[in-house]
Parts: structure tokens; sequence; C-alpha cells
């Protein structure tokens, strides 16, 4: 991809960025979802009472 | 602590052998140095006066001795109570890390004797080298008084044993703020080199990858160095360190997984900063791509798997991968991909004599380290201060 002008080169990374961290939070929620899946709810025993 | 009899054993044990072999080799190198400069044991020189020196004693042995500041914030700061037996052994490592990269910085400079004046009579406030020079002498203070108590425990000086365990809260502050200062530093150290560190590995966002990948490079020095100590020092370990140290290991897997994966994903961000997408299609991309997926991808999803089916060897052998992969991206940013542009026969190769001081630092920095496991309260309790932690 060619740049005639630094805005056009600021605008294309910044939104390429951007996308990246909007998919990056959305992997995140999922990893995380991943990471925790198996973990003991601490909160089981409180609800019950 | 458990008391078990072993057997007497020879001191000339084969790793005991290969360690004399290497730290007599060391001593006469070290005195080649010192006698005969700089140039009579390194390829260092006006175009390439940064090498393994450099980035492997001391960007990978800072970056490796981030367990010290880890391990306390998280036990200190956050009151993770349940990883208090991994501080002192934390703090040990780090110590002793941070010692030796001072050593090893003294084979490095040219007029070693010279290394207080920075702090004394030129400072260079404008600098990043004065800053990490700055944090490393403080820190490595803040480290040696937090080390301090294992040595008055042992010495049952109780009086100034109790009093700096009551500057605990104050040193653990201090050394995580030294500790973000300086671990960022470091990478930002590159940020005067943009014409001669490869696009794919430069970013102005250096400082920040270094300073985040150092979280995990700490949390797994931890899971390495008490899987190692559960192996071969289970008889120095009490039963506090014996029953924490799986939730050590679990605990630790699971934020080094957490942390890794945010790094993976700041350094497509940087590519994406950089624009460089069109360069991961040539051998420096495939390079690149290795590091950050072999060792960055790869590590984090171990870390994941051993946290969430609670497999504790797996951990360990993520924090082996996840080492590797900080001393290769260290290696990669001070020596590898760094002067790129250059032919090969002007790039930079280590002679052997200096791979062979680095290697004795390390055996050095091992030996001094078993020593003090082996005489020192660090992996278990002093009968006499049992519960005044």
């Amino acid at each position: 991809m060619e740049f005639m002008t630094l805005h056009d080169f600021t605008f294309w990374t910044k939104g390429m960025a951007y996308v990246g961290m909007g998919l990056g939070l959305m992997a995140f929620v999922a990893f995380w979802l991943f990471l925790t899946d198996r973990d003991e709810d601490r909160f089981a025993d409180k609800e019950e009472e | 602590m458990s008391h078990h009899t072993t057997p007497t054993k020879s001191f000339w044990t084969p790793a005991n052998i290969i360690t004399a072999v290497i730290l007599l080799i060391g001593l006469v190198l070290t005195v080649k140095r010192f006698t005969m400069g700089i140039a009579s044991v390194s390829n260092l020189s006006d175009d390439n006066p940064w090498g393994i020196w450099i980035g492997f004693d001391l960007l990978c042995g800072v970056a490796l001795a981030a367990g010290g500041y880890t391990t306390s914030a998280a036990v200190y700061l956050f009151g993770m109570k349940q990883y208090h037996s991994a501080v002192r052994p934390a703090i040990t490592t780090a110590f002793l890390g941070y010692a030796f990269v001072v050593f090893a910085l003294m084979y490095d400079l040219g007029r070693y004797y010279r290394l207080p004046y920075p702090l004394t009579i030129y400072p260079g406030p404008t600098s990043f080298l004065f800053e990490v020079g700055l944090c490393v002498a403080l820190y490595l203070t803040v480290l040696a008084i937090e080390f301090s108590p294992a040595v008055w425990e042992a010495l049952r000086w109780k009086k100034i044993r109790h009093l700096v365990h009551g500057l605990t809260l104050i040193l653990t502050i201090f050394g995580v703020i030294l500790s973000t200062l300086h671990q960022s530093s470091l990478g930002a150290l590159y940020l005067i080199a943009p014409s001669k560190l490869h696009p794919l590995w430069y970013s102005p966002y250096l400082a920040m990858f270094f300073f985040v990948s150092s979280i995990p490079a700490g949390l797994s020095m931890v899971i390495f160095e008490g899987g190692l100590s559960h192996k071969y020092l289970h008889h120095k370990m009490d039963e506090t360190h014996l029953a924490e140290s799986s939730g050590v290991t679990l605990g630790f897997a699971k934020a080094a997984s957490v942390v890794l994966f945010a790094y993976f994903i700041l350094k497509w961000i940087g590519v994406a900063l950089g624009n460089n997408w069109s360069l991961l299609f040539t051998g420096w991309g495939a390079w690149f791509l290795f590091e950050l997926i072999g060792f960055v991808l790869v590590p984090c999803l171990m870390y994941a798997v051993a946290a969430r089916e609670k497999n504790e060897k797996l951990a360990f052998w993520a924090s082996i991968v996840t080492v590797l992969g900080i001393v290769l991206n260290r290696l990669n940013i001070s020596l590898v991909a760094f002067n790129w542009q250059l032919p090969l026969e002007s790039r930079y190769v280590p002679a052997w004599e200096e791979i062979m001081i680095t290697v004795f630092i390390v055996t050095l920095e091992i030996t001094v380290l078993r020593f003090c496991l082996h005489k020192l309260p660090i992996l278990h309790e002093h009968p006499e201060f049992k519960g005044a932690h």
C-alpha cells in the first residue's frame, strides 16, 4: 500500500491498530473464559447460604 | 523442614568438576581481560561496541531477575499471601541476578573503575543509560536490603532483622517503581537506533514491550527455579514451602499466560503501527514469527492449559520455553536484528572468550545461588523466626 502523505500513513496504521485492539480484546475475553473455565466458584457457598 | 539423613557424598561429583573447570577457565580469561584489555578477549569494536555481554548478561539478566518485583508486588501490594513462600527465593534470585549484571558490566566497560562516575562526577540526566544505571544501582541496594533478613536470621541478629522486616512494604513499593523504570528504559535504549534495528523489532513502543515481557520472564524464572528446588532441594524445604509450591506454580502460570497473551497482542499492534505487514513474508519475517509464535503464543497456551488442567509439569516446561523466548527476544534486538543491513563480514560475531566469560559468570551465579540455598533460611523458615514474616 502506498501512502502519499503522512496523514494517509497515520490514518491507515492507526486504523489497523484500532482494529487489532478490538480483535485483541474480543480474543482476550475468549482466552479468559478458557483459562478460568474450571476454576472453583469462590462465591458458590455464600450464594447457597 | 524434613530431616532426612543423606549419605555423605564426595565433593567431586561430575557437576562440581564441570563447574570447577568452567570457573578455572573463567578466572584465567578474567585475568587476561583486566590485564591486556577488552580487545584481547572480545570482537567488540567502535562499530560494534555492544556484544553478548550486554545482549545476554545485561538485557537477559535484568529481564530474568524480574521475579523479585513481580513476586513481592503480588504478596505485599496485592495481598496474595498464598504466594508468600515464593518471595524469599525470588528475592534471592533477583538480588544475585542484578549483582551479577553489575559484575558482568565490569568486563564490558573500558574503564570499569569509572562505573560510579555517572552517579557522582558526570551525571547525564537526559540519557536513558543514566536512568538505567541509576535505577539498577538503587534497585540493587533495595534488593540487598530485602535479601538481608535471611543473613540476619542465619546470624541470629534479631534486632536488625526486625528493623529490616519493618521496611518490607516501602522497599516493595520502591522496588516496583524502580523496576518499572529500568526494565522499560533498557528497551528505550534502542529507540536511538531506528535505522540500525530491523523494523519488525524496532518500535516506538520498545520500552513497553521490554517492561511487559519482563513480567512473564520473572514469573517463569520463579516457576522454573521452584520446580528445580522441589526436585533437587526437596530436603531443604519445610512443610509450608512444600504445601504452597503447587499453588505458586499454578497461580504464576495463570498470571504468566495472561501477560503473555497481552504481550502477543501488543506485538501485533506494534507491527500494525509500523505498517510492517509486508516484511512478514521475508526471511526476517519468518524469524520474527518463529519468535512470536514459538516463544510467546506457544508458552502462553501451555501455561493456560497447565493452569486449567492443574498440570505443574506442563507449567514447568512452559517456563523453560518462556525463558528461552525472552533470551531470544533480547538477543534478536541487541545482536541478530541489529545492524541487519550490514554485510555478514561486517557483522559482530562473539569471540569464544566472550562466550566463555558469559558461561563463567552464569556458572558463578548458579554456584553462589546453590550456596545461599544450602546455607541460608530461604526454602525454609529459621526455627527461631517461625511465623515472623
